[in-house]
């Protein structure tokens, strides 16, 4: 019912040495979806994710964004991913610009933005009228955000000194500043108190339904999984054992197996 | 009481203890060279004052830190009005000695008090710095100074002689300040860029007749083109590896010079580089051919000053320009981009910047910089070779930058006074010199260990900032 997919994933594998991190894994995300990667630690699925936003280059496997045209994202650099093909992502240890106010971390991730209207900087060096124009636009946008995460009032303090689940929200909003067709969250509500993920939840669900991306989410926390989620992946040992709607996977064996262990696992459960 | 006071006496004692051990053969005995071989001369006078300066200094110290602060207020300023008074102590340098002992106890004692009323300052209501504000005005109130000073009877020719070097200084940490403390790439090779500005100018004079004001650009665009250079090699490379690297390329650049004799004449250096002129009038007691000089035009006699105020005016200028840019190329996306990249490159891909495009503008926008400086440098000095680019000129641009505070531009500005302008004032100490220039470091490290001005402030504001109790 939601037509095509947004990005496609094939036969993706990435070796480390003689490691296999990720093992012909398939698996497709649609637009104004919440697909969710889950799986026990090890299982690799922030390597998934590190392949599909140019961090590792896949050593086998094709990665297909479809939007305007087709971005094949294994041959494409790092910064073009997100430059061009609007994927962003936010990581498992938060990385803000912590000495930078919470106003400037938004104006940076509209960075491509603001060059072009800056003229590669000369006409914003000269103060152009075209370019004040774009910096209070971005500005608006950033208040937007601002506000949608409740940090309106800290907007021009350091990034560092907000509390944990600020930072966890602020990082969100800045992948959401780059305007992305795809955004992708490692993890977004590790160390959130329930208050917090149910406010993260809320979040998750006004970014797909409001904004209208496919939302890509790496969680432990199945609380946040199964209640938000559309679609669930299940990585183990860097393969795919399972996929489909959230009921399903969390009555699929595989799945149970892989997190509670087996008979002959030991007596541990 | 009683036992503190036994404490600190003690613990007074024993650092004059070490200071006599340590002393006794530094201070105690002096070589004397008479003529058939060396001989001592005896100085325990002077070993006792330190001795004795030593410990109550330290007493006071420990008074101070003990929270006593009205014993050890008072015996500082018996120490600082014994340093200073008419006195005859043996040696100049004990003056200073017991003086600064009297002033480091005072500061000490007062110093918890300053930081907390900072604090209070600092945490106004608002959150608006007081310490920005205050910055602003020293900014102000330096430039003021810089533009009137050479109309001053302060304006002799040793005073602008000394101005004309920390401006130079002042506009490299501004320069080095883009890539280092924006940026956040390490660059301790940062003189090659000068070394290419200063020799561009140098030979585009002699060899092809080409003045002052059309060289500069083009040394700033060859200086530019070789932080490009340098660039891209490094582009990999962060932190320690680097500073390495940007270290030995310093290093290439001033032994292709000493050792490409054909072009840059080597190590004896190009001489007779024409100074810059004011729209074709020469800044010289005669003039060549077909030109004018300043004083014939202005119909005054001629002084040698005439053209050091010049020249001031030109580096002020200069340096006034790179302080605008980096000012304003913050509040652009590359700026911040720039800022960014300093604080973590992994999310800066994540967010679609391009980190080769971002790090190679910041070293050829700081290099372009030093490449101005360095024209400037030859057509002031007349004379170049590959001595004056020599890499502890990098480290001094460096030291500059970090003492002043990773970013800051005022911060560079009192730095460069302090670094290049404390070493002339203290010509009168002699051999003493550098160590009180050492301590005057360990001090501001000591007290201001994220340099002497931290604050950053921010490149756009949502809230703007009311000024109200600001000032």
């Amino acid at each position: 019912m939601n037509g095509a997919p947004l990005i496609e994933v094939e036969h993706l594998t990435m070796r480390f040495g003689g490691l296999v991190a990720v093992d012909d894994v398939t698996f497709s995300a649609r637009p104004r979806q919440i697909t969710a990667i889950i799986g026990p630690n090890g299982a690799g699925k922030t390597t998934v994710f590190n392949c599909i936003t140019g961090f590792y280059k896949p050593t086998v496997g094709r990665l297909t964004l479809r939007a305007d045209r087709e971005y094949l994202l294994e041959r494409m650099l790092g910064h073009e991913i997100g430059q061009k093909a609007k994927v962003a992502r936010t990581f498992q240890n938060i990385r803000l610009f912590p000495g930078m106010t919470v106003l400037e971390n938004l104006m940076v991730a509209q960075h491509n933005k603001l060059m072009r209207a800056s003229g590669m900087s000369v006409f914003g060096l000269f103060g152009l009228k075209r370019y004040r124009d774009a910096e209070t636009a971005a500005i608006g946008v950033a208040r937007r955000w601002l506000e949608r995460i409740n940090l309106v009032a800290d907007a021009d303090r350091p990034a560092g000194e907000l509390p944990y689940g600020a930072q966890r929200r602020l990082e969100i909003a800045r992948a959401m500043c780059t305007g992305p067709r795809l955004l992708c969250l490692d993890e977004p509500a590790a160390g959130l108190n329930p208050r917090e993920s149910a406010e993260l939840n809320a979040l998750l669900i006004s970014i797909r339904d409001g904004d209208g991306i496919g939302v890509l989410l790496i969680e432990h926390d199945m609380s946040v999984v199964m209640r938000i989620s559309d679609h669930v992946v299940v990585l183990d040992y860097g393969r795919k054992i399972a996929e489909g709607a959230p009921a399903e996977v969390q009555r699929d064996p595989a799945v149970i197996r892989a997190y509670l262990g087996t008979d002959e696992g030991g007596p541990d459960a | 009481m009683g036992p503190r006071l036994q404490h600190h006496l003690k613990d007074a004692g024993l650092t004059a203890l070490v200071a006599a051990g340590l002393g006794i053969f530094i201070v105690g005995f002096r070589t004397y060279d008479i003529g058939k071989g060396l001989t001592f001369d005896y100085q325990f006078v002077d070993l006792g004052i330190a001795i004795v300066t030593i410990f109550f200094g330290r007493l006071g110290l420990s008074l101070a830190a003990d929270g006593l602060s009205w014993p050890a207020l008072a015996l500082g300023a018996v120490l600082g009005a014994i340093g200073a008074s008419p006195l005859k102590l043996p040696s100049t340098f004990l003056h200073w000695f017991v003086t600064l002992a009297g002033l480091l106890i005072v500061l000490r004692t007062i110093w918890p008090w300053a930081n907390h009323g900072l604090a209070v300052a600092r945490h106004s209501p608002r959150g608006v710095p007081v310490g920005q504000a205050i910055a602003k005005w020293i900014g102000a109130a330096l430039l003021v100074v810089a533009v009137i000073l050479p109309m001053t009877p302060l304006g002799d020719q040793k005073t602008m002689d000394l101005a004309v070097l920390i401006l130079t200084y002042v506009m490299l940490g501004w320069g080095l300040n883009i890539v280092v403390g924006l940026a956040g790439l390490l660059d301790l090779g940062y003189v090659a860029f000068y070394a290419v500005g200063a020799y561009s100018y140098a030979l585009l004079s002699t060899q092809y007749g080409l003045g002052f004001w059309s060289v500069l650009p083009l040394a700033g665009m060859m200086a530019a083109s070789f932080g490009l250079l340098l660039g891209f090699p490094v582009l990999r490379l962060r932190g320690d590896y680097l500073a390495i690297v940007t270290m030995g390329f310093g290093e290439i650049i001033r032994l292709v010079l000493l050792n490409w004799v054909d072009l840059s004449n080597g190590p004896a250096g190009i001489g007779s580089i024409p100074g810059p002129t004011l729209f074709g009038v020469v800044f010289a007691e005669t003039a060549p051919a077909g030109k004018q000089t300043f004083a014939e035009m202005m119909g005054i006699p001629f002084s040698g000053n005439q053209r050091l105020i010049f020249l001031y005016y030109i580096i002020l200028a200069l340096a006034l320009v790179t302080n605008f840019f980096t000012q304003r190329v913050r509040r652009l996306p590359v700026g911040r981009a720039w800022e960014a990249l300093r604080e973590d490159e992994t999310a800066c891909k994540a967010l679609g910047i391009n980190p080769t495009n971002t790090k190679l503008t910041a070293f050829a926008v700081g290099a372009m910089f030093a490449g101005f400086a360095g024209s400037f440098f030859a057509a002031k000095q007349r004379f170049i070779s590959p001595e004056s680019f020599t890499f502890i000129e990098s480290a001094i641009i460096l030291s500059i930058v970090v003492l002043g505070g990773m970013g800051s531009q005022i911060g560079v500005v009192l730095a460069a006074v302090l670094l290049i302008g404390l070493p002339e004032w203290f010509r009168d100490l002699g051999a003493y010199r550098m160590v009180a220039f050492g301590l005057a470091m360990v001090l501001i490290m000591v007290f201001r260990p994220r340099g002497l001005i931290a604050h950053r402030e921010p490149s756009v504001r949502l809230h703007p900032v009311h000024r109200r109790g600001a000032a």
